[in-house]
């Protein structure tokens, strides 16, 4: 595990370059992503296209029609040096409520039980602490967080189960998260949300966008269902 | 309606089109999606690109029926579907030949072919290719979703309700900016397409992760014949040959994935990641499918295609593209 004294650049094909910070994950290596994601949209460049951050780099689209390589390493380590002195704007805090448990969570008891705790003291840890959005992927809206306290670390259900509700929230691992679409998924579910982390026809379509903060917020099953 | 030369007849053609346009969908075919160049700038939000498989195919045949070349058209993949125009329309087949007719005759692929009011528009038997793409002038008038029309199946959005094609649907087609029978007949210049094979050589970059792998492992997958798997599909094409062996570990700290990236998880055979593919993705990748060569692979057919590997500069990879391209300007200014 290393965070890199100066990031490397990475070929991903003709059209698109990796900027990677470290091998690591960390708030302090993804913090560096974030801050360069940021200074891109600060500074366009025609013919340079969208920045997926992730946990440890950055990949960045290009035109190759109108930018060669050299001229987006270029630019790109221009930015670098100036997002050195430049701070990210204090993060989004984003309140995620959750009904736990119940059918809502039908693995909250072996949550608990796998780490030798009550289902109380499972809710009170999971919404005790507020999470980071490391990055976005897996399906449209899927959140990878960082935050996880490790006395919930459960591992996933030995067979995935089919169907598993937009909205469920879950553990696997050290993880988190909360499924935005309906799929098949073997996370430990311990709760629902009622709010929609993926909407295509809204603008934007997610709710949560990297480098937010999160976090969850208990709710009651009447409350849940209030939001319709 | 073919003249002395083959051509699609162009003459006596009713100037303006009345009424509504659509196709009529009497039969979906396999997989026959709407697509265009893709969904971009959504991919951080874990959303994937989508698009047409051979973005090469797609423009010539929306630039030989008058349409901007990055209008959705339908890509259809081995077999055909059956579709009947309710308004006389102009339509043009590029990319796989699966034996297009219109009105009970074969119509030359790559050429913009007039079809009537009633007419229908059938395939056949396979010739060359996976996937051929059916562009109509004006476009296919489905509403855009994050700026794109291109379906994405595994979401169930976009294009025409995030869905393939099946029998009773009523595709809608856009109103055409000009006078169809004169583009007629149009053809795209054979030498000008790209160089469809059951067995190409694709162009690759190395990296991202190329470290990762040994050097017998690089070797062997440049070096080697790759079978395209026959549960390849729109996410990724997996291929089967000789191991291509890591150094340590066969994962990574997931990271964003670009087109074409060659995955090579813990069972050593490589899965080129096509344009449905996930966003991020936690195996190391030996290398990337350049622009040029993507068109090739997406043509080549699961469980029957080879390829083979050959690694090139991104600066060679970026003149093929620009190569390709003027291809596609070139008969578009025509």
């Amino acid at each position: 595990m290393t965070f890199y004294s100066e990031p490397r650049f990475l070929l991903a094909g003709d059209s698109a370059l990796v900027i990677e910070f470290g091998d690591e994950i960390s708030e302090e290596v993804n913090r560096r992503v974030h801050t360069l994601a940021n200074a891109m949209e600060k500074n366009p460049l025609p013919g340079l296209g969208e920045a997926v951050p992730t946990y440890r780099s950055l990949l960045i689209h290009y035109d190759p029609l109108r930018l060669s390589c050299e001229e987006v390493k270029a630019f790109v380590s221009n930015v670098l040096q100036k997002c050195k002195e430049v701070l990210l704007p204090e993060p989004r805090v984003v309140e995620v409520p959750v009904v736990y448990g119940r059918e809502f969570g039908p693995d909250i008891e072996f949550v608990a039980e796998h780490n030798g705790l009550s289902v109380e003291e499972v809710i009170r840890l999971h919404s005790g602490v507020t999470y980071t959005v490391y990055m976005l992927g897996f399906t449209p809206g899927f959140t990878y967080l960082g935050g996880l306290p490790e006395a919930l670390a459960t591992p996933r259900l030995p067979t995935p189960r089919k169907l598993v509700p937009a909205g469920a929230v879950g553990i696997a691992g050290t993880q988190t998260g909360v499924y935005p679409i309906t799929t098949p998924g073997g996370w430990r579910l311990i709760g629902r949300t009622p709010l929609k982390l993926f909407e295509p026809t809204r603008d934007p379509p997610v709710l949560l966008r990297p480098g937010d903060k999160l976090c969850f917020v208990p709710i009651s099953e009447e409350e849940f269902r209030a939001y319709g | 309606m073919v003249d002395s030369e083959g051509r699609i007849a162009i003459r006596d053609f009713p100037p303006t089109l009345e009424g509504k346009v659509a196709l009529e969908v009497l039969e979906g075919g396999l997989l026959t999606t709407v697509q265009d160049l893709g969904r971009y700038g959504y991919e951080r939000f874990g959303v994937p690109v989508a698009g047409a498989m051979d973005p090469f195919a797609l423009q010539a045949a929306n630039i030989l029926v008058g349409n901007d070349p990055s209008e959705p058209a339908l890509e259809i993949t081995l077999v055909g579907p059956t579709l009947r125009a309710t308004e006389s329309c102009l339509i043009a087949v590029g990319g796989a030949d699966f034996s297009p007719r219109v009105n009970g005759q074969e119509i030359p692929m790559w050429m913009a072919v007039f079809v009537r009011k009633g007419w229908v528009i059938e395939f056949g038997g396979r010739k060359t290719g996976c996937r051929a793409y059916l562009a109509v002038a004006g476009g296919i008038n489905v509403p855009p979703l994050m700026g794109s029309k291109s379906t994405y199946l595994s979401g169930g959005f976009g294009g025409f309700e995030g869905r393939a094609l099946k029998k009773g649907d009523l595709i809608p087609i856009g109103q055409p900016a000009f006078h169809l029978p004169s583009l007629a007949g149009k053809e795209f210049p054979t030498d000008r397409i790209p160089k469809y094979s059951d067995a190409p050589e694709v162009h690759v970059i190395l990296g991202p992760q190329d470290d990762y792998f040994t050097e017998e492992g690089i070797a062997s997958f440049l070096s080697s014949k790759h079978k395209v798997s026959p549960i390849s599909d729109r996410m990724g094409y997996r291929l089967q040959g000789p191991e291509i062996a890591h150094k340590r570990r066969a994962d990574i700290i997931s990271d964003g994935i670009a087109l074409g990236s060659v995955q090579v998880p813990a069972d050593r055979q490589p899965i080129v990641m096509m344009a449905d593919h996930q966003t991020t993705g936690g195996y190391p990748k030996i290398a990337t499918v350049i622009s040029a060569s993507i068109p090739l692979l997406a043509q080549c057919m699961p469980g029957a295609s080879t390829v083979t590997f050959e690694a090139i500069t991104v600066e060679e990879a970026q003149a093929r593209y620009r190569e390709m391209m003027k291809a596609l300007e070139m008969t578009n200014d025509k």
